[in-house]
Parts: C-alpha cells; structure tokens; sequence
C-alpha cells in the first residue's frame, strides 16, 4: 500500500515539476513585450519618464536577468508561496487575483461536473435495456453531447435571458450590489449562477448518459450476468451488479473532467462575462501578464494532479482488483 | 424417468430465416443417469443444453416439450422458467473462467445469490461442498481474480449444485482444461451424482473419448437431429450410425503410431440449418448411403436402450 502510494506521489511531484516549467515558460514565448504595454498605458509623453519607468518595471519583474536566474527565482519565490504582482491589475499579488476568482469557477464547475455526473449515470444506468427509455434518453444525449457548449451558453442565454427575460445574461452579480453576506446578494448570486451552470451542466450530462448506457449493456451481456440470469437470479441483483462494474470506468472519466474543472469553463465564462478564472486567463493573455497566466496555469496543474489523487484512493476503495495488484506488488 | 424430451425444436432467428438449430429432438432420462452429449460444432448440442434452462435472445421454442419428474419445464416463458432455474435445472458454463462477478467478494456474491432467490445460505453445507472438490473455505473471502482457472471451476460447479437441482446441465465444462484438470472435474461431478447433489446430469461436449468415461449412456447428434443414443460400452464398442462410426474411428488410439496408420476424418462439412436437406441430415456425407436415405429415417430402438436413425442400422 505504502509502496503504491509512494510510486504514484513520486510520478505526481515529477508531473508537477515539468508542468510548472512549461507553464514558466509558455508566456515568455509569447510575442510581445508586457513592460512597454504598462509604460503605454501610463501615457506618458515625456522620453525620459518613459525611460526610468522601463528601467523600473523591468527591474521590478526581473526581466533584466538572464533567463536561467529568471526561472530560478521564480521556483524560489514560489517555494515560498510569492506568485509574482500581477501586470494586468498592478500592482496587486497574482494570488489575490485568483482568490477572487476561484470561487466563481468552482461555483460553477464542481455542482455541474459532479451532478451531471450523478444524473447521467442515473438516466443511462436506467434506459440501458429498456427499450421505450433508451429511445428517449439515447437521442437526447447523443443531441446534448454533439452540442458546442459554448453554442449552448448561447442559446441559452438568448432564449431564456434576452427573450424570456427570465435571467440575466452577464456577470457574477448585479453591478448595483456589493459582495457582501446578504441574502439579497445571495440570491442575485444564484440568479446569475444558473444559466452558465445550465449550459455546462446539459452539455456534460449527455456524455455521461451515453457512456453509461453502452457501459451497463457491455456488463448485462458479459458472462456473469448470463450465469445469473441462467441460475434465475432477479433483474435487480444483476442490474446492481452490472452498476457497480460499469461505474469504475465512469469514475476515471470523472477524474479527468475534475482535473480540468478549473479551466474547463473558459468560454463559458468568456460568454456569460462570468469573473471566474477563465475570465482571468483570457486578461492575462491579451495583456502579457505573465505571471497572472502562470499562476493560474499553476492553479489548473495543482487541481489536476489533486483530482487524479483522489481518484486514485477512491479506485482502490471500490475496485478490488487495483488492492490485489497491489497485494502481488508487495509478493 | 426424470426428464422426458418429446420433439423438441427450437429455432434461431436470423435475417436469412430461421435456423434450424434443433430439430424434433425426443429422448428421456432415467433418475441419476449420466448422459453424455457429443457432436461437431453446430450439430445443436449447446442449443439443446441452453433450451433446458434458458433460452437466449435470438432463439426460439417452436415446438415440443420439456417434463422434469413429472412437471413441464415453460421453457419458452422466461419469466416462468425461473422459478424452476437453480432450484430444479441448474447450469455449469462454457465460460466458468468469467462467470463470477469480478467485483465481489465470492462468498458474499454467493449469499446474495442465494438470498436473491428465497434462501438462506447455509455455511457449514457451503464449507463441506468446497472440501469435496479440494477448495480451501477461504476462497470465500477471495476475489475471483485471486483463484485459478480450475479453482474458478471447481467453485462454480458448487455454487451451480449449491441447491441439489434435479438436472444439471455441464456444457463444454472441461473444453477449456488441461488434461489432468480435465479428468479431476470428470471424477468430481460423477462424486456430485453420487453424492445425490444432483440427480440427473447432461454433459455436452465434443471430445467422445472423455464422454465415454464419465456418462452412462452418450447421445450423438447431427445437425440438429439425434443421430444415435446408446450405453456408453455399447456406443464406443459397436457403433450402429455410420456417422458414430466414422466419429469413433476419427479419434487417435493409444500406442497407435500414426507415422504409419493416418488418422481418418470425416470428409465434407454439415449441412446448412438455414434451409437443411430433405431425408437424412448426413446423406451427403454417409459412405453407406442408398436411395432409401432420401426418405428422413426413424429413431428405432434397435437394442434396449440403443437407439439409432438410420436405414442401414
């Protein structure tokens, strides 16, 4: 047990080590210069200002420094937990920035990752061998899941925002509210909530239905169910039976949407103008803020590996098979 | 008589037509028999076997009946047949490697099967069952992953027994086996007769030579028909088909070397089922056949106990 936990721990830390570096150095290859935006944006006109303040940013980022000592002082600034300032919103911290808008996404992707999860397995689980359920549920996810997520957002938010009227179709809260612990703010927080929700939530039940319906078939035609069923066990047990199996490959797949899960919302969010951290990322890319983009891809890479983590424990709770490899590892 | 099959058809349902997998099949059992049931590939043996127990999605009662002591087996009902699986038919697969759920601990899947149909799971007759086939009671606390594939075997021929069915159908149980594991499962279902664990057995399989050990009396059959039934003695020493013949004599003999003496076969392949020749199944294939074999011929007891359909018997 401890021998597995170590070997995956090992392959986790080695994971996170290369991502990082790609993740340092993605946005130095990005073309253009952030330093000579933010002097920009000062508007200033006067070539000796200009000067001091380009001497000043660059060395406020460290961008006079080869690369090499670059990239060693960012591991030693992030050992220490120092994600850099933000250029985008200078000169506040890049972890402040994404403090704020982590619990936007997270808002939005763990309920609609988590529930269409649950529902999906539920409604394939169900229709799977029935014949008037599965042509009902089988088209209507086939529908679901060929749909753009995005082209859903959309729709959506035409239909039920624009004509319907019925929610608000940008922001995470009305702009004529503070964030504060009301239940008014509250509430306009879920009012909003529930359109980009929807659109993610739709699109992913789908898949889910259908990998567990095809999934739940392959397990009723395998040999046990046929043995059970030539012994008269009920429909019942051998249903329960077939769940149980057909859920581990289910649980994988969950595991992958969860690694994504921070990211996954981008566009989502991008179309409900949602502050989340996809929001973030397309900021820090139209303003070369490179260690806002680092810091989130970082964020994405920590909950990647976490999510995977996690799976990895609840695979040897509910599949036998990975504890006895793991019996035969210590043999 | 335990089991009487009075012509028996049962038919697959294809995009072609109906293929006619077995068809007007008779036979009966005494109480205990042993019968061995043997044929080439297609010859409707499997069918036969699953027609007893359960039917699966393409295949089709047409016609016949099915009476185990006394009572018709609805084996066209499926839903009614189960009340009679396990309890009075029960089943040792072709597929015994793969027919315990993966996930489940054997002894708990073995209780729940057991509570899924009525009754309690009785440990100490559980445990005793495990010694008569050589498996240590801790195999109940096992995975199947865990066991080998004739333990695998072996534990479902227990659980298969567990209720003392009256018929217990063994298809292809030792196809998959090496020799010596073959001849262990051969000597512990004759101990689950013996026993009084089951008191009728039908053993489908396609090796004649281990048949003729194990059963009391064989069955060849022939494209979907029975071509010969007799005492197993009777069936390996004086043949009476032409095609048990040609069958027995296909088969390698000790201390035979077959440098010098070539192994027959039987030459041509079965008819197609889909659309089967008229008169005798095995015409185009019979050295003997005459112009009476285009008339189908009658299963005729020829001696007690010894049936054949053929003309030239």
């Amino acid at each position: 047990m401890r021998q597995y936990f170590g070997r995956k721990l090992l392959v986790y830390g080695l994971t996170f080590f290369v991502a990082v570096t790609i993740n340092w150095m993605v946005p130095r290859f990005m073309p253009g210069d952030p330093v000579s935006s933010m002097v920009a944006r000062a508007g200033v006109s006067n070539p000796g200002a200009v000067e001091t303040m380009r001497a000043y940013y660059t060395g406020l980022f460290g961008f006079d420094q080869p690369l090499w000592k670059q990239y060693a002082n960012f591991w030693g600034a992030l050992l220490q937990g120092d994600f850099g300032i933000s250029i985008w919103v200078f000169p506040t911290p890049v972890s402040e920035v994404i403090m704020g808008a982590v619990p936007y996404t997270l808002g939005l992707m763990v309920p609609s990752v988590l529930l269409s999860w649950v529902v999906g397995n539920w409604a394939g689980a169900l229709a799977a061998r029935r014949r008037l359920l599965d042509n009902t549920v089988l088209p209507v996810g086939y529908v679901l899941t060929a749909m753009p997520y995005m082209w859903l957002a959309v729709l959506l938010a035409w239909g039920l925002g624009v004509v319907a009227g019925v929610f608000p179709v940008a922001g995470g809260y009305s702009f004529s509210l503070q964030p504060s612990l009301s239940w008014e703010f509250v509430a306009d927080l879920l009012h909003h909530w529930v359109l980009p929700f929807l659109s993610l939530f739709l699109v992913a039940l789908g898949g889910w239905a259908i990998g567990m319906r095809n999934m739940i078939i392959y397990e009723l035609e395998s040999d046990y169910s046929t043995y059970l069923s030539a012994l008269g066990a009920p429909q019942r047990l051998i249903r329960r039976y077939a769940f149980r199996n057909a859920v581990l490959p289910q649980i994988t797949g969950l595991a992958l949407q969860l690694g994504v899960l921070v990211a996954g919302a981008l566009v989502t969010e991008i179309v409900f103008s949602y502050p989340g951290l996809g929001s973030l990322i397309l900021k820090a890319i139209q303003n070369q803020d490179f260690f806002l983009l680092q810091g989130t891809f970082m964020f994405i890479v920590l909950g990647v590996l976490i999510a995977n983590f996690i799976i990895d424990i609840v695979y040897v709770v509910v599949d036998p098979r990975t504890r006895a490899g793991m019996a035969g590892a210590q043999a | 008589m335990s089991l009487r099959v009075s012509e028996l058809r049962v038919y697959y349902r294809t995009l072609k037509g109906d293929v006619k997998a077995l068809d007007d099949v008779s036979f009966t059992m005494r109480d205990g028999e042993i019968l061995g049931l043997a044929g080439e590939s297609g010859c409707g043996k499997t069918t036969l076997g699953k027609s007893l127990i359960r039917l699966d999605g393409r295949m089709r009662h047409v016609g016949g009946t099915v009476e185990l002591d006394g009572r018709e087996l609805p084996i066209g009902d499926d839903r009614r047949m189960n009340a009679f699986r396990f309890h009075e038919v029960s089943l040792i697969p072709q597929y015994s490697m793969s027919a315990m759920n993966p996930t489940r601990k054997i002894g708990k899947m073995v209780g729940e099967l057991l509570r899924s149909r009525g009754v309690a799971l009785d440990r100490a007759e559980l445990e005793s069952r495990l010694e008569l086939v050589e498996l240590p009671r801790t195999v109940l606390d096992n995975y199947p992953i865990e066991l080998s594939g004739g333990m695998k075997q072996r534990m479902v021929m227990v659980i298969s027994t567990l209720l003392n069915p009256s018929l217990l159908i063994a298809d292809e149980v030792t196809s998959a086996l090496d020799v010596s594991t073959q001849k262990a499962v051969a000597k512990a279902l004759i101990g689950f007769r013996d026993a009084g664990f089951v008191k009728s057995m039908i053993f489908v399989t396609h090796d004649l030579a281990l048949t003729s050990h194990i059963a009391d009396t064989v069955m060849v059959m022939y494209a979907g028909k029975l071509a010969e039934k007799a005492p197993s003695a009777a069936m390996v020493t004086a043949p009476r088909h032409p095609y048990t013949r040609l069958l027995i004599n296909s088969l390698p003999e000790v201390g035979v070397r077959h440098a010098d003496k070539k192994l027959s076969g039987i030459a041509g392949s079965p008819p197609s089922l889909l659309d089967p020749p008229a008169g005798c199944r095995f015409r185009a294939r019979c050295p003997v056949a005459g112009d009476e074999c285009a008339q189908e011929p009658p299963v005729a007891e020829v001696e007690p106990g010894h049936f054949v359909a053929c003309w030239k018997a």
